[in-house]
């Protein structure tokens, strides 16, 4: 197996750098950065240090016993990414992203946030670190997504409301792009997915790649093996790329990604780039994205506002290309059902992104047997979404 | 066809440095407030003063550009305007006006159109350029080769971050003129003159006799003077977008445009 990106910062023939000009030598700039810290083992130690001393690494892989009796059929292993520190996964890019940005003497770090948790975590960090931070939020997010605005407030981040287009996610990353074009010198930009252009979907990756790490490792130890099957929810894909990507090469290991069928894909109204989408350029990158056919970029719904997005990390589009990764879609009434029962069945409660994994997991262990066992990646806790679900349940 | 269509470009700076004046860039975004009205505020734009017009193909999510031509663009999507349009548009205006016309967008529109048909029907319809605004040098070969065969001249940018190699492979590229981003940021009014232009220039012109146009935050006559000094052609975008997005409803409003860019152009009259 070759390693991707390539050079260009291509997976096949999604990924790439499609922006303006005045960010090219800044990404080339950041890739160089980026490879040297990997290679320094000061910088190494300190990030190990800061995933498992801060971050509260490694999260335990938990038997989902009384959700596996209540399918019926193979067993259900939870990642528990959401009892990281600040409630997601998005802290473990966010460390390795905002180290960087120290090194590389920025003082300044800007991210976009759809449900608030990249937010969080990246004022989190900068608290930390005592950088500046500004954060680009769709102001319908914002709405939905109230007690995380509070939270990032509360760690000194400013939070800027994004009145364009669907003001959700899409346009939080366009208002942080010009922001970082503007001030591309003394800022960095702190992206929180595995997309945009090159190195940030393969730095984001590598960054969560500790996911799907120790759970091979957690995996072996719990079941003498590996899993059958991995599930994970997939909206800019960080997280599942971040489990998945360590089981490339294991190719008894189904890996599955689990898209928001937001109301139905027939109803137009859903996030789900890659059952629906053409490849088309947004954010930087060449990728599965939801347009018209005058290329113009759709609105993307979900219940759940960490994937109301219409694009799609690259890596995913070229795996699923090729057949590796599969990719279905959980519709928010569905996401919803699978929040009730995670929630009743065994005490945890997942975050509505998260829990579309939950769903499709459920509905596929019933086909299958005893012996198999599925891993879902719990991505986020479910805390942020209480008022959501209230809403959508009433 | 395509050669006619390369060389209206060339024709006009070689005209315009005859004379000892520099190029007036005016940039509408197709569709705003209408086909219709792009029509007329092209032709004015052209019998005003406007050596070059570029035309906005809008996009749903334009990174580059600043809240004013952000603004455009949605009013022209809300109104219906596409890349076949535009086209068609362009068509039309052909007939009517001689005065360059380069397109400005963005990558996605012209990927979903499909770069051969585009390059092909934006040539068959009279576009000189297309300037894409998210597709560096790097990324710009399947577009390039489309658009050299149709005779259609893609122009490249350099911006205030473009280090010397990036500087010697855009000018290297560059088809029709060479597009100076003056500062680091989206589109948009300025009163600031941006800095360090005069060496990026210099530099430029040590490395090529390509044309070199200056564009981003100039916004009125006393900036187009002072950029004017320095470069063959100024691009002067979001102050004409805003006065069409004020005066859109009034009966003045083609007469208005035109009278801005009569005067945009006056300081570029002069000899040097």
């Amino acid at each position: 197996m070759t390693a991707l990106p390539d050079r260009d910062g291509r997976f096949g023939r999604f990924g790439g750098r499609f922006v303006p000009e005045t960010l090219m030598a800044p990404l080339l700039e950041l890739e160089r950065a980026y490879r040297a810290a990997r290679r320094d083992p000061t910088w190494r130690r300190r990030f190990a240090e800061l995933l498992a001393d801060y971050a509260g690494r490694p999260t335990p892989l938990y038997f989902a016993r009384r959700l596996t009796e209540h399918c019926g059929g193979a067993r259900i292993y939870l990642k528990r990414e959401d009892l990281c520190h600040t409630g997601a996964h998005k802290i473990n890019n966010v460390l390795g992203q905002a180290l960087l940005a120290g090194r590389m003497k920025k003082r300044r770090v800007i991210a976009e946030t759809g449900a608030g948790q990249h937010g969080v975590a990246t004022a989190t960090a900068a608290a930390l670190l005592g950088l500046e931070c500004e954060v680009y939020m769709g102001a319908e997010d914002i709405e939905r997504q109230a007690l995380n605005v509070f939270r990032m407030r509360l760690l000194g981040a400013r939070v800027i409301p994004v009145d364009a287009g669907s003001r959700t996610l899409k346009d939080a990353i366009n208002e942080a792009l010009r922001d970082w074009v503007t001030n591309v010198r003394t800022t960095y930009y702190l992206l929180g997915s595995a997309l945009g252009p090159h190195p940030y979907p393969m730095m984001v990756r590598d960054f969560h790649a500790v996911i799907g790490r120790e759970t091979r490792r957690q995996a072996r130890t719990a079941l003498g093996r590996l899993p059958d099957v991995l599930v994970a929810c997939v909206g800019g894909g960080s997280n599942a790329i971040g489990l998945f990507h360590p089981f490339l090469g294991d190719r008894r290991v189904r890996i599955i990604g689990v898209e928001p069928g937001g109301e139905g894909i027939a109803t137009g109204r859903h996030g789900a780039s890659m059952t629906a989408g053409r490849v088309g350029v947004l954010h930087g990158c060449m990728s599965y994205v939801l347009q018209n056919d005058d290329g113009q970029i759709a609105t993307a719904h979900s219940i759940s506002a960490g994937l109301d997005y219409p694009g799609v990390g690259p890596e995913h589009a070229y795996y699923r290309d090729g057949g590796r990764f599969e990719f279905v879609s959980i519709t928010d009434e569905e996401a919803l059902e699978g929040f009730r029962a995670l929630t009743r069945l065994e005490g945890i409660m997942p975050a509505l992104e998260s829990a579309h994994a939950v769903a499709h997991a459920m509905r596929l262990a019933k086909t299958l047997a005893r012996s198999r066992a599925i891993v879902i990646g719990l991505s986020g806790r479910g805390d942020k979404d209480v008022h959501v679900v209230a809403k959508a349940l009433a | 066809m395509a050669p006619a269509a390369t060389s209206r470009l060339a024709t006009v700076f070689a005209e315009l440095r005859r004379r000892g004046e520099r190029a007036l860039v005016a940039y509408l975004t197709a569709g705003d407030p209408s086909l219709a009205d792009t029509r007329r505020l092209v032709r004015a734009a052209a019998a005003r003063g406007a050596d070059i017009v570029e035309l906005g193909v809008p996009f749903s999510d334009p990174i580059a550009d600043g809240p004013v031509i952000q603004r455009a663009a949605m009013r022209a999507l809300a109104r219906g305007t596409s890349v076949a349009r535009v086209l068609e548009t362009v068509a039309t205006l052909r007939a009517e006006t001689a005065v360059p016309l380069v397109l400005l967008t963005y990558y996605n529109p012209v990927l979903a159109f499909g770069l051969k048909a585009f390059a092909q029907t934006a040539a068959d319809a009279g576009v000189d350029g297309v300037i894409v605004a998210d597709l560096p040098p790097e990324e710009a070969d399947p577009f390039a080769a489309e658009a050299e065969a149709a005779g259609l001249d893609l122009v490249h940018l350099v911006a205030p971050t473009s280090t010397p190699p990036r500087v010697r492979l855009i000018a290297r590229r560059s088809r029709g003129f060479i597009y100076v981003v003056s500062l680091t940021g989206v589109t948009g009014e300025r009163r600031e003159s941006p800095r360090d232009l005069a060496a990026q220039i210099r530099t430029l012109r040590r490395l090529t006799t390509k044309p070199v146009c200056v564009g981003f935050g100039i916004a009125n006559p006393d900036q187009v003077a002072a950029v004017g000094r320095l470069a063959d052609g100024v691009i002067v975008g979001s102050a004409i977008v805003r006065l069409i997005e004020e005066r859109a409803e009034s009966p003045t409003l083609v007469q208005d445009v035109g009278d801005f860019i009569a005067a945009l152009k006056e300081p570029l009259r002069v000899r040097l």
